[in-house]
């Protein structure tokens, strides 16, 4: 793949709004700013799926809609299956010649629930029978429409309400599931992570995910000021220090090669840029516990996890 | 019952159901939800737009002359704009109940 094009603040600025303002997404919401940002990659005639979610509940109240593109919701596990669905009947209409269009962009965006847990398996299978769509999957970190219970996306040491902080639980005690690994693994032409600190990385991944002829998935911060218990105007500080941290390295794997992203390769190449993980941490409520003498072993175990997966990263991309 | 004789048939037939079109604000002025008002100092303004690609709400337009307005009707008053700024021209000022 190659791609002359570039995106820049005035050229996006061009394109229409596809996400009309009034939603009743919270304020600072990072999901918000992820879903607008991959709008504007679009290349013409569009329909979005969601899944239950955040999103889904708060642009989508009965019988009001925020969508200024065709949008089909359905049940919490099928938002890949909806999709391949979707993008099986655009084929079948092009076979008989009733596509009035050359091509339809397909989109599925799903919460990290609807990715890491209950949607799993339909996702494995639609990237297995190769539809062409792109997956976004905007990660928050836990079930936080439903009021912040834990997903197989909740990083380790971190407080939710079925995880919660007490005397002798430090929060959550898994690491999370490497999501993009498992999908990487599944063969796909395009898998790629991206932070909305970093928008125009993120626009171009998602374009790139959209040009890809098959699967494409992308994996996506958003962070969640109700659930992560921070200020709402840091959400894009602490998207920017995630990938600083090298807690969400930003890469991106065409084919089965991995690439580092600019603002990780930098790190990669310079390591003195790479923050210590507290950094990352302490701007966080839901990490407030860890502070405490009898949990502070929990933070040099979640740099620990941190660092293992950076080289193995490094590795992969062989930096 | 299923679509056997008699049943409808088109969209016209169909029992009366409201039928949903987007549109901006469908849960109402979300701008009542703010408790402080980013305000813009032009003078300082460079026309870089990162405050409207950061904006969650999609509430920031841009003028003919490429100057960033806010619409205060749907703002709910996260503070990106004015965190991100990298003119610090955008201020946080209290709204008065």
């Amino acid at each position: 793949m190659s791609f002359t094009w570039k995106f820049t603040a005035r050229e996006i600025a061009e394109k229409p709004e596809l996400l009309a303002p009034g939603h009743r997404m919270c304020s600072g919401c990072g999901a918000a700013i992820v879903h607008r940002l991959v709008l504007k990659a679009v290349r013409g005639p569009t329909i979005v799926t969601h899944p239950t979610g955040c999103v889904e509940v708060t642009t989508a109240i009965y019988p009001y809609t925020s969508w200024r593109v065709p949008w089909v919701h359905t049940a919490f596990e099928t938002a890949a299956a909806n999709a391949a669905g979707i993008e099986a009947a655009f084929k079948a209409l092009r076979r008989r010649g009733r596509l009035k269009y050359d091509h339809v962009d397909v989109m599925a965006f799903a919460g990290d629930g609807g990715t890491y847990d209950i949607g799993i398996q339909a996702l494995s299978g639609a990237l297995e029978r190769g539809h062409d769509f792109l997956y976004v999957l905007y990660d928050n970190e836990a079930y936080m429409n439903t009021g912040i219970q834990r997903s197989g996306g909740t990083p380790l040491g971190a407080w939710t309400t079925t995880t919660p902080a007490g005397t002798k639980i430090p929060g959550k005690p898994e690491p999370r599931k490497p999501i993009e690994d498992i999908v990487v693994a599944h063969g796909v032409p395009y898998v790629a992570t991206a932070s909305p600190a970093h928008w125009m990385d993120l626009v171009v991944k998602a374009r790139k995910g959209l040009e890809a002829k098959g699967p494409a998935f992308l994996h996506v911060i958003a962070p969640c000021p109700r659930g992560w218990r921070y200020e709402s105007s840091k959400t894009i500080e602490l998207s920017r220090l995630a990938v600083e941290t090298c807690v969400f390295p930003l890469w991106e794997c065409v084919d089965g090669e991995h690439k580092l992203s600019a603002p990780s390769k930098a790190i990669a190449l310079k390591p003195d840029l790479k923050k210590p993980v507290v950094e990352y941490l302490k701007a966080q409520g839901r990490f407030s516990h860890l502070f405490t003498p009898e949990f502070e072993r929990v933070i040099d175990e979640i740099q620990r996890v941190v660092d293992k997966r950076w080289y193995l990263l490094l590795k992969k991309c062989s930096v | 019952m299923g679509l056997g004789r008699g049943a409808s048939r088109g969209l016209r037939d169909l029992p009366p159901t409201i039928l949903s079109s987007p549109k901006v604000g469908s849960v109402g002025r979300t701008g009542s939800w703010r408790l402080s008002r980013p305000v813009i100092n032009y003078d300082r303004c460079t026309k870089c737009l990162l405050c409207w690609i950061y904006c969650p709400e999609g509430c920031i337009s841009r003028a003919e002359d490429e100057k960033p307005i806010i619409d205060y009707d749907y703002c709910k008053g996260c503070g990106i704009c004015a965190k991100e700024c990298p003119m610090d021209s955008i201020l946080m000022e209290m709204e008065e109940v």
